[in-house]
Parts: C-alpha cells; sequence; structure tokens
C-alpha cells in the first residue's frame, strides 16, 4: 500500500476489504467443511460398504480411499473456486503442460517425503509401500493443495513459505493446514516407541492418523484464526 | 557481588553434584535383613506344631542326599537345555530331564543380572539390591548366614573349583578349592579346562561332601560372539559331556541303604540376544534348573518346566543336606523334590520354612502381625497342629489325608505370600537424604533458571545479592530452623541415616549452604517482582518472539525431559533423540533457505517499494551479482547440503547400531561387520575411517601433533591389527592373537605427547603471551588428543561414528553455526543434543548391559583398577565429550565476535545438565516403589521396573558423567587442568567399579 492516498479513502478501502475478506471466508469455511467431510466419508462409507474394513487392520485400503478422496474433492472445488492464480494463456496446450508440471511437482513430493521419513529412521528396504504410501498421503494434504492453489510455480511456492509472504488468505490456510499436516504427522512418531502394543502404534498408522488428524484441524483453525486476526492481516497486493 | 556468567555455571554445577550425590546415597536402599552377622542356629528351630503334648519331631529333619555336587554354568540361558539348543547339543541332559530321575524348573533370577549377586541370592536365598552393585567394590568376605556358612558349620567339606569370586565371598570356607580368574575374556577354553582337570580325581575321592563347579566359558563366548554364534554348540556339548562323567561317577558310587546323592544343574543368569547381560530382559533372567538324583521318580516324557525364583533353590539345598535356612532367605522351598517323602515329611519342612520367614518379617516388618502372609501362616501352624494330634493319633483315614493336603495347601499359600511382601520391602529409603539432596538440587536449578536473564545478558554477568542476604535477619532464621530440623530427624528416626552420621561441621556447612541459597534465590526473585514490570514489557517488544529453530530447541529439550516419565521413552530414549536430531537439522535446512532465498527476496522487496523493477531486471540483476562471487554461490550449495548431510551420516549411523529393548534384536550394519566372514570389509572400513580421521583432524593442529597423529592413528590399526580385528593387508587369517600391550602403549604415549604440546600451548598462551591464535591450538591439540584416545577405544565398527562425528562439526561449523551467525545459547543446546544422540550412535543404551568393558583392558595386562575405570568410563561417554570439548573450541574461536560467548555457553550447558538431573530425581523419587516391588507386578511389569532402575542408574551416571565437562568450557584457565576434570568424571565413574568388577565373569 502506497501511503498516498487520502485517510478517508483509506478507510473505505479497508472497509470494502474486510468485507470482501469476510465473503472469502465464508467460502473458505465452506470449502475446508467439504474437504473435511470428505475424510470422514472416507473413513465411514468403506466401512459401511465393505466387509472387514477398518482403519487399523486394513490400514493401507483406508489410507488409499481417503487420498483418492481428499484429493478428488481439493482438486474439483479449487476449480470450481478458481482460487488458483490467472493465467495469461488459456490454451489447451497450456493447461496441458501445467497438469503435467502439476503431476511431477507431486510426485517430486512424494519421493521427497519418502526420503525424509527414511532419514528420520523408517525402514529403508522392509515396509517401504506403508512408507510411501504414507509419504503419499502428506503429499496429498500438503503439495497437492499447493499446486490447486498457487499452480506449479515454484517462486511463488518459496514466497508462501517464507515469512510474512502471504498475500492473501488462501496462503495463510495453506500455511495453517501444512504447517498442521506436518506438526501431526511428526506428534504421530511419538508413540511408536511406548510398548503399549495397541493396533495403532504399528507402523505407519500413528503417523498417518496424526497427519490426518492435524490436518483437519488446521481445516478448521486457519479459518477462524484468520478470522480472528482479520484486522491485522493485510496482504499486499499482488 | 558481581560474577562471571562461567564461574557461576561452574558452582552451580558443583553443589549439583554434591546435591546429587546425597540424593543418591540415600536412594539406594540397603536389602532386608535382619541382622547382618546373626547366623541361624539349629537350636532355634522350632518344633513340630501340636495341638496336645505327644512327643513329635523336635530336632531338625536328617538330610535328604549325601553329596551334592553343584554345576553353575555362567549365563546359561534356560533354552540352551530346554530349547532346540539343548536338543541337539546336550543330549545326555536332555535325556535325563525327558527321562532320567529328575525335576527341572525354569529358574527366575532378579536384576541384576551380573554373577556376584546372583552367587550371593543362590547362596543366602536374599535378593541383593542395586546397592550391592554399587557397594560391592572389592568383592569382600560375604558376612550374612548363608548355606556355605551354615554347611561348613555343619562339618561338610566342600570343594570348590571355578570363578575366584566365589573365592572371594566364601574366603576358608573350601577344603580344596581352584579359583579362575575371567580376566581375559576372549579365552574360552583355558577357564574351563582349569575346572576340569580337577574333576576326575575329586570325583574318585570320597573326602567331600558338597562340589561345587562353576564354569565361564559360555559367559566368555556370549560377550564375545552372543547367542547365537557358531561357537555355543561346541561349549554346550562340552559342559553335557561333564555332566555325564559326574552323573555316571555319582552313580556308580551309590551303595544300597545310604542316602542318595544330588547333582544340580544351574546357570546364574541368562544371556541377552546381544550376548551380554546385567539387564533384566527375558533370556538374561530365565536360567534353567535341573535337580538330578536316583531318588526322583524317571519321568516319563519332556514336561514344560514350571518356573520358580532362583532363590527358591536356597531352602531346597538346605533340607536337602539337612541344615538351618539361613536367615535372609526370602525363597520357598521346591515341593516337588520331596514327593517321595511322606506328608508328614513334607509339612515339617514346610513349616520350618514359614517359621523363618516369619522370623524375617518380624524383624524386618514393624507391622508383621497385619500382614496376610503371616496371619496365613499362623492359621495353617493351628491346622498343621491339628492334623498332628489326628496323625499321631493313628488316624489313617481318607479324612486325614484330605487334611493334611489342605494343610500343606494353606502353608504354601502362606510362604508365597510372605516371600511376596518381604521382597516387596526390599529397601528402605533414607528419605531425609534424598530430600536434603533434592533441596539442593532443585535450589541450583532455580538459581539458574532465575537468573536466565542476566547470565545471557550482553555482558554475560550478573549480580548476586550475597553479602545482603548474608547479613539478613531471615538468613539466622533460616539456619536456625534448619538445624532444628536436623536434630529432630537424627534423634526421631531409628534407621541408619547417612546425611545424620555426617560430622556436625559438615552438615552446617550444608545447612548455612541451603538457606544462604534460598536467601539469594528469594531476594533476587523479590527483585525482578519490584521493578521487574516495566522491563519485561519493553523487553517483550524489542524482541518479540523466538524464531521457529528457538521455539524447536526449548520444547525438544523440554519434551525430552517430560518424556522421561514413561518408561519406554527411557529405554527408546535413543529415538527420542535421533527424532529430535531430525527435525533440528531440517529446522536448519530451513533456516539456511530462509537466508539464502528469502534474505534476497526481502532485499528485493525492499528494491520493490523503491523502484518497483520489473522481475526481468531483478532476474538481470540477480545475475550481476553472482559472478562477482561465485564462491559465495558455491558457498551457498555447500551450506545448503550440510543439514542433508548430517541428516544422511544420522541415518547410517543409525543403522550401525541397534540399541534400545524393543528393536535391539534386528539386524544392524554392525552385527553384519563384526561376524567372521566380514573381516575383510572391517578391515577396509577401519582403515578408510582411520584416514579420514586424519585429514579431519589434522588442519588445525601444529606440526608435531600432526606427526604424532598419524602414528597414533597407525598404531590404532596395528592395535586392531594384533588383536584380531582386523587384517593387515600381507597378513593371513587365523594367525596368533596377542593382546596388543605394545601396541596400544605406543598409542597412548603418542596421546599424551599430543595433550601435552596442547597443554603447553595453552599454557603459553596464558602466560607468556594472550595470543588467541596460539590458545585456540592448543584447545584443538587437547580435542585431537581426545580424538585419538577416542579411536584407540571405539571397536573398530565404530570407528565410523568417529568419522561422522568429526565431519559434522566441521561442515556444521564452517557453513551452519558461523555462517548463519548463532548464538552462544543456540550453539550449546545443538551441541548438547548431538552429543546425547552420538552416545546412543555408539551403541550405548540406558541398560548396563551395553557398557563395553573390553574398553578398560586396552593396554592393560591385568586388570589396574583405575585406568580400566576411566578407559570404560571415557569409551562408553567419547560421544557426548567430544562435542563438549568441540563446544569448547567453537566458542573459544567465537570469542572475537562475542566475548560472552564462552560464559552464555557455560550456563545453557550447566542450565540443560541441571534441569534432567532435577527431573530425574523428582522421578525416581515418585517411582521408587515402583522399582523395587518385583514379585508383585506381572513378570512384564516387573522386567520394565526393573529396567527403570536401571536406566535411572546409568541416568544419573550419565548427568554425572559429562557434566564435570562444563568446568573445562568454564574459566578458560581450567583448560590446563584437563586432566583434574577427568579425573571427576571417572570417580564419579566409580560405580563402574563394580561392573568391572562383576563382569570379570
Amino acid at each position: 500500500m502506497e501511503p498516498t492516498t487520502t485517510p478517508v479513502s483509506a478507510t473505505q478501502q479497508v472497509k470494502e476489504k474486510v468485507t470482501m475478506k469476510d465473503i472469502e471466508i465464508k467460502g473458505m469455511v465452506s470449502a475446508h467443511c467439504i474437504i473435511a467431510v470428505s475424510i470422514v466419508m472416507a473413513t465411514i462409507v468403506p466401512a459401511v460398504l465393505l466387509d472387514d474394513f477398518s482403519v487399523y487392520g486394513t490400514h493401507l485400503v483406508w489410507l488409499y480411499i481417503c487420498t483418492a478422496g481428499v484429493a478428488a474433492v481439493n482438486i474439483a472445488i479449487y476449480t470450481v473456486l478458481g482460487v488458483s492464480p490467472p493465467t495469461k494463456k488459456n490454451t489447451l496446450s497450456h493447461k496441458v503442460t501445467k497438469v503435467s508440471k502439476s503431476c511431477l511437482y507431486f510426485m517430486f513430493s512424494c519421493l521427497l517425503f519418502h526420503g525424509i521419513i527414511v532419514l528420520y529412521g523408517a525402514p529403508l528396504l522392509e515396509s517401504a509401500s506403508e512408507t510411501f504410501s504414507f509419504a503419499v498421503l502428506l503429499s496429498t494434504f500438503t503439495t497437492l493443495r499447493c499446486l490447486c492453489i498457487l499452480g506449479p510455480n515454484g517462486q511463488a511456492w518459496i514466497r508462501v513459505f517464507s515469512r510474512n509472504g502471504a498475500m492473501s488468505i488462501w496462503d495463510t490456510s495453506l500455511q495453517i493446514t501444512t504447517a498442521s499436516s506436518v506438526i501431526g504427522a511428526w506428534l504421530g512418531a511419538f508413540p511408536i516407541p511406548l510398548d503399549w502394543e495397541r493396533p495403532w502404534q504399528v507402523w505407519p498408522i500413528s503417523c498417518t492418523l496424526g497427519a490426518t488428524l492435524g490436518f483437519v484441524a488446521g481445516l478448521f483453525i486457519a479459518p477462524l484464526w484468520i478470522h480472528w486476526h482479520r484486522k491485522q492481516l493485510t496482504y499486499k497486493s499482488k | 557481588m558481581r560474577i562471571r556468567s562461567s564461574v557461576f555455571a561452574s558452582f552451580c554445577l558443583i553443589m549439583e553434584v554434591f546435591g546429587i550425590a546425597l540424593f543418591l546415597r540415600g536412594y539406594f536402599p540397603l536389602p532386608v535383613k535382619s541382622s547382618v552377622s546373626a547366623k541361624s542356629k539349629v537350636a532355634d528351630l522350632p518344633t513340630e506344631p501340636l495341638a496336645g503334648n505327644v512327643a513329635n519331631w523336635t530336632k531338625i529333619p536328617p538330610p535328604l542326599f549325601k553329596r551334592v555336587v553343584i554345576v553353575l554354568i555362567d549365563a546359561l540361558r534356560e533354552d540352551f537345555v530346554f530349547g532346540p539348543k539343548g536338543k541337539q547339543f546336550m543330549p545326555y541332559t536332555r535325556h535325563l530331564v525327558e527321562r532320567g530321575p529328575s525335576h527341572s524348573f525354569v529358574a527366575k533370577a532378579r536384576a541384576p543380572t551380573v554373577t556376584m549377586p546372583r552367587i550371593k541370592a543362590l547362596m543366602t536365598g536374599s535378593i541383593p539390591g542395586f546397592i550391592d552393585v554399587v557397594m560391592n567394590l572389592n568383592s569382600p568376605a560375604l558376612l550374612e548366614d548363608n548355606l556355605m556358612w551354615q554347611a561348613k558349620n555343619a562339618g561338610k567339606k566342600m570343594v570348590f573349583y571355578g570363578d575366584d569370586t566365589w573365592l572371594r565371598l566364601f574366603p576358608k570356607h573350601f577344603i580344596e578349592q581352584d579359583g579362575t580368574t575371567s580376566f581375559f575374556v576372549s579365552d574360552y577354553t583355558e577357564v574351563d579346562n582349569n575346572v576340569t582337570r580337577h574333576l576326575d580325581t575329586t570325583l574318585e575321592r570320597d573326602d567331600w561332601d558338597i562340589l561345587i563347579l562353576h564354569y565361564l566359558g559360555l559367559d566368555h563366548i556370549g560377550h564375545l560372539t552372543g547367542p547365537h554364534s557358531s561357537l555355543i554348540g561346541p561349549k554346550l556339548t562340552e559342559m553335557d559331556d561333564i555332566l555325564k562323567k559326574i552323573h555316571t561317577s555319582l552313580m556308580s558310587k551309590e551303595e544300597e541303604g545310604s542316602l542318595p546323592n544330588l547333582l544340580v544343574l544351574c546357570g546364574d543368569h541368562g544371556m541377552s540376544e546381544t550376548g551380554s547381560h546385567g539387564g533384566s530382559s527375558e533370556p538374561e533372567l530365565n536360567t534353567p534348573l535341573v535337580l538330578i538324583s536316583p531318588a526322583f521318580k524317571r519321568k516319563v516324557a519332556f514336561e514344560i518346566p514350571e518356573t520358580v525364583e532362583q532363590v527358591d533353590l536356597t531352602p531346597t539345598l538346605s533340607f536337602g543336606l539337612g541344615l538351618p535356612i539361613s536367615k535372609n532367605n526370602v525363597g520357598r522351598l521346591i515341593l516337588p523334590v520331596l514327593e517321595d517323602n511322606s506328608l508328614r515329611e513334607q509339612l515339617r519342612f514346610l513349616h520350618l520354612n514359614g517359621f523363618q520367614l516369619s522370623r524375617l518379617m518380624r524383624d524386618s516388618t514393624p507391622a508383621y502381625e497385619k500382614d496376610t502372609g503371616y496371619e496365613q501362616f499362623r492359621i495353617a501352624e493351628r491346622s498343621h497342629g491339628n492334623w498332628m494330634k489326628l496323625y499321631l493319633e493313628g488316624n489313617t483315614s481318607e479324612v486325614l489325608s484330605n487334611m493334611g493336603k489342605k494343610v500343606l495347601k494353606q502353608y504354601l499359600d502362606a510362604l508365597k505370600s510372605m516371600s511376596l511382601s518381604l521382597s516387596k520391602q526390599l529397601g528402605k529409603y533414607d528419605m531425609y537424604s534424598m530430600i536434603v539432596g533434592t533441596v539442593i538440587v532443585l535450589q541450583v536449578l532455580f538459581l539458574l533458571l532465575v537468573s536466565v536473564a542476566d547470565a545471557l545478558s550482553s555482558s554475560a554477568e550478573l549480580d548476586l545479592p550475597l553479602s545482603s542476604s548474608l547479613c539478613s535477619l531471615p538468613f539466622y532464621l533460616l539456619c536456625l530452623m534448619f538445624s532444628g530440623v536436623h536434630v529432630m530427624v537424627c534423634t526421631s528416626t531409628e534407621s541408619s541415616c547417612y546425611f545424620c552420621s555426617l560430622s556436625w561441621a559438615l552438615v552446617f556447612a550444608v545447612i548455612v549452604f541451603v538457606s544462604a541459597l534460598l536467601c539469594v534465590i528469594l531476594s533476587i526473585m523479590g527483585r525482578k517482582l519490584s521493578w521487574g514490570r516495566p522491563q519485561t514489557k519493553s523487553e517483550s517488544s524489542s524482541d518479540s518472539g523466538f524464531s521457529e529453530l528457538d521455539i524447536l530447541l526449548l520444547t525438544g529439550t523440554l519434551g525430552h525431559v517430560l518424556s522421561l516419565a514413561a518408561s519406554s521413552f527411557i529405554e527408546e530414549e535413543h529415538q527420542t533423540w535421533y527424532f529430535l536430531l531430525n527435525t533440528l537439522c531440517l529446522a536448519v535446512f530451513q533456516d539456511v533457505c530462509r537466508k539464502y532465498f528469502s534474505e534476497k527476496r526481502s532485499y528485493k522487496d525492499l528494491e520493490d517499494s523503491l523502484y518497483q523493477p520489473s522481475k526481468d531486471e531483478l532476474l538481470t540483476s540477480d545475475y550481476t551479482s553472482k559472478p562477482s562471487s561465485t564462491s559465495a554461490g558455491y558457498e551457498k550449495w555447500l551450506a545448503l547440503a550440510t543439514p542433508l548431510v548430517t541428516l544422511a551420516c544420522c541415518r547410517i549411523l543409525r543403522s550401525l547400531n541397534q540399541t534400545g529393548v524393543q528393536w535391539a534384536h534386528l539386524p544392524d550394519f554392525g552385527h553384519w561387520l563384526n561376524s567372521s566372514e566380514h573381516h575383510t570389509e572391517l578391515s577396509l572400513l577401519a582403515a578408510t575411517s582411520l584416514v579420514l580421521i586424519f585429514f579431519l583432524v589434522q588442519r588445525r593442529c601444529s606440526m608435531v601433533s600432526k606427526i604424532a597423529l598419524g602414528l597414533g592413528l597407525l598404531g590404532v590399526y596395528s592395535y586392531r591389527a594384533a588383536v584380531g580385528n582386523v587384517l593387515f593387508p600381507w597378513q593371513q587369517e587365523g594367525r596368533a592373537i596377542s593382546k596388543g600391550i605394545v601396541e596400544a602403549r605406543f598409542v597412548y604415549i603418542f596421546v599424551l605427547g599430543i595433550l601435552f604440546t596442547g597443554a603447553k600451548d595453552l599454557l603459553k598462551s596464558q602466560v607468556i603471551t594472550s595470543d588467541t591464535k596460539t590458545k585456540s591450538r592448543g584447545l584443538w591439540e587437547v580435542y585431537s588428543g581426545v580424538v585419538l584416545l577416542a579411536a584407540l577405544l571405539f571397536r573398530p565398527h565404530n570407528l565410523p561414528v568417529l568419522v561422522f562425528c568429526l565431519l559434522i562439526q566441521t561442515i556444521m561449523t564452517r557453513f551452519i553455526w558461523k555462517g548463519l551467525q548463532y548464538d552462544a545459547a543456540q550453539t550449546t543446546i545443538m551441541h548438547y543434543w548431538f552429543g546425547q544422540a552420538f552416545f546412543y550412535f555408539q551403541g550405548n543404551s540406558n541398560n548396563i548391559a551395553t557398557v563395553d568393558i573390553s574398553a578398560g583392558f586396552v593396554g592393560l595386562e591385568n586388570y589396574v583398577e583405575i585406568p580400566a575405570i576411566f578407559l570404560t568410563a571415557f569409551s562408553t561417554y567419547a560421544g557426548p565429550l567430544l562435542w563438549a570439548s568441540h563446544l569448547v573450541c567453537y566458542l573459544n574461536s567465537e570469542t572475537d565476535r562475542s566475548s560472552a560467548a564462552m560464559g552464555h555457553g557455560c550456563y545453557c550447558f550447566a542450565l540443560l545438565r541441571s534441569i534432567p538431573a532435577a527431573v530425574y530425581i523428582i522421578l525416581a523419587t515418585s517411582l521408587r516403589y515402583h522399582l523395587f516391588v518385583w514379585s508383585v507386578f506381572s513378570p512384564k511389569l516387573l522386567l520394565r521396573d526393573a529396567y527403570v532402575c536401571d536406566s535411572f542408574y546409568l541416568h544419573f551416571l550419565h548427568c554425572y558423567g559429562s557434566k564435570p565437562l562444563c568446568l573445562v568450557i568454564g574459566p578458560s584457565k581450567a583448560k590446563q587442568s584437563f586432566f583434574h576434570i577427568l579425573a571427576i568424571t571417572w570417580n564419579k565413574a566409580v560405580y563402574y567399579v563394580d561392573f568391572n568388577v562383576l563382569n570379570k565373569t
């Protein structure tokens, strides 16, 4: 904001912005609710339809359904809402390159997460499929949303994840959900060494559950936090 | 009084060490004893209970067996006899167990599973507490009432061959003896041959009643190669042959009309999956117990053996030999042994056992009459009397035998619950000493916490209101009050109290100190509160919030401390540290990214607001700035790679040694390297590691130390080759193995030489010229001396740990700590974390069993106590020690950037040490009744609790061990006194002595 405008127009602008923001927050709340519901549905629906389905017992099945559900809902919502930055060229070829680039980014992030998890001490060879599934889940919660909102644009990513880099409430929500899912996964690793011998202590169940819970919590926290801090949040215009 | 932070921190640490020492003295309880030297006498034995006045048995029952041979095989695991290994390698014994006249049991040993407490347990029937492990440095003669004494007193002639621990415990008890020392763990044939060579002549003779054989070979094999090695099989077969020889000889001596003989096969403790012992995992606790005698019925098939306590053997043997049960016995008679005796005899034995237990209970518990076991025993005694009356009246009906069985059952129940409650109150804690110790530790902690702001200020000085509080009234009042409390406590308690037994001057000094500290803390807090408010406001506005890294460092440290409340987290503490370390690396990575990517951005943003240039222009400006500093770009990528390299190193080290409990059995790289097929790989790895160590360390040394270091590292390799761990390319496998004394001493000379040059440089910088360059070089030389010593003591497969340690230190110093300008406090916490993680990377855990005692024998001809303790302690704590010494070097080189760095680092280190220490003390106090309640909990819980005890024990050691290091960081003059500090460390490691002594087996 350049402080060249008169005080009156500045307050008007702020007011406009606040109302704008309120609408946006409402949109975000509904979008986040749909995503959260999709996770709940991914847990309930298979339990009804499939025999011997349980989150612990057939964990990988749940994980895949959950991942697919969240991914589909995310992509659908953000294409409908059109949050992603407007592109100059709207040709088919451009879209194709964008989608393929996004896929590449997604794959890359899965591998990166896999690497980090292995560095954290996950077994290298045994249960590699479980580790990779966990990496895919984490990527869905974090990278996929980034791709939906920011597009495959490295610069924008660096901007959003550097300090004070958020330019819209979507950026802030992205920061919050990403951080909360990663922290959830991180906290989820703590019960593993405990010798309670519970079914959910098996690798990677506690971590995936932690990540999921963290993500859901992030979905709810983000609009609340933005609402709470809407006065302080001033975003630089693009 | 204004003092420097470093002096203050050192002072706090000294006080804390004192507090912890006092606490520990009170914490390790003395085991239950009715009295130390009292012995059971035959005359004290009760008569058979009887409701009436007919003559009955008043004397001790006659012996059941003529001769007893006890074959004790060290570290004989239960599955070596009863499992598939036994079937394969011990055919004769298995045959006896399955078809012969025998009784087999699984005897559960108690932690600590080391030889001497186990021998004591077997012979006295009591359960030695952890204090026995700590206190028995010199293995003094056993004064308690015990089976050996009773046997000697009854005129039994005893012969002993085997581990000389017995000879020290029972001097002058044996008519013939031959002790084998077990100094060299690598010897597993000679030790046993030295026992077996006497066997033929002894078995032919008739002049003995009890023969005890203690074989050590199996334990040595376990220490060397683990329970699954190929050496185990032949050893078990050898033992089987010995048993066969003894058994046939005993059988041939068996005469009609005389009493039968008894052969006892037992183990003192088991062997963990890695081959060591000392902890309380199932394989370490479960030992076989096979009693073979013609008096027993022949078995028809293999039955799964019952579980008994190891101490149950004591009363059983006492009865078998016709001796009174020793006074402090908590074991119960193994009833199946008496299955052929009449019901009357069985009841008589049970009554005697119960009587002894009730006596012990009466002597050790004040409220013994309310104990259920005691009541049950009284009831059983009464019904026994009634039964006796009927029996003596000649009643032989069904009713009588049913009633007898009922009495028997009552006795068994009573014995069980009495034994339980006796082992439950195994220890009384010296609460007063514990409280005083805790108070001191907590006060020191509070003092440190209260003065955080001052000590970490830029001047690194703090103002202690010492004189004002020493002259204040509350100080004198407190002194008076504490003295009053002391007198009251000491006069009122009946039980012995360590703190009360101290001399008056010392106690008074402690009281004065405690009250002075309290006054100081209160006055500092008062000062903070009175004019703290405006200050805190301004502070909060000036440096608002911590960075993510600060938050991580704080929450990680605190979270780790809190996690110690759960025993699993203690068992798996390494997981916590690895996890935190990884997170730290990622956080550092984020910081680096931020520095190299978004700093540029914010710069750009600034430009944005000024000129609003287009993106293309920015890019070009970026380009133009780059060529001017290609080295900076190079640096940037290296800095970016550093945390990732560290992460990769940590991951590799993690798979080098599996520690902990739950996953300790998993195959790891260290085992792979140590197996005999991979000699070449191990040699290559060791050689490369040594070369890398040289290159990483030498760059900051003087020429002399460089050469000394190179030769020293060569010496390390030749030592390992001489010992047989690694190969020279020109050597053939299977050549003679020596102890490598010459080579090791060669290295020691260079270590001393390097330390000497370092000390000389330090002195020079201190006395002649105050030259920081000489000083930092001197420090680095001392550091490289430490590295060389570590290289010598580390097992060859652990040398990569040293390499990675040095590598991480080098690159982190170069690119992260200097590059990102972390302050002294942050660097200290990071060093502390790394040090903790490296403690576990070395393969240590919170279990005594993982201490590598072989390090104590490097370059020593014989077991020499002090050097052995020092070397063992050094090699165990090498990780934290190396990081702490590196911190000293680093902070010293940083002093030009901020003069207070050393003070800050020192202070942080003290704080980091005292927080866990205080928390451990409180936790240990609150968990104290869990630790020793052996029998009440289910076996699993028992296992865990024993473990907690173990780990607390080591934790104390741990915080102890590396604490004095801070003194190194402390006043920079203290650097020459490195030896002095190491002396403190090894003083603290006195606890290892017991371990060394015990582990001579």
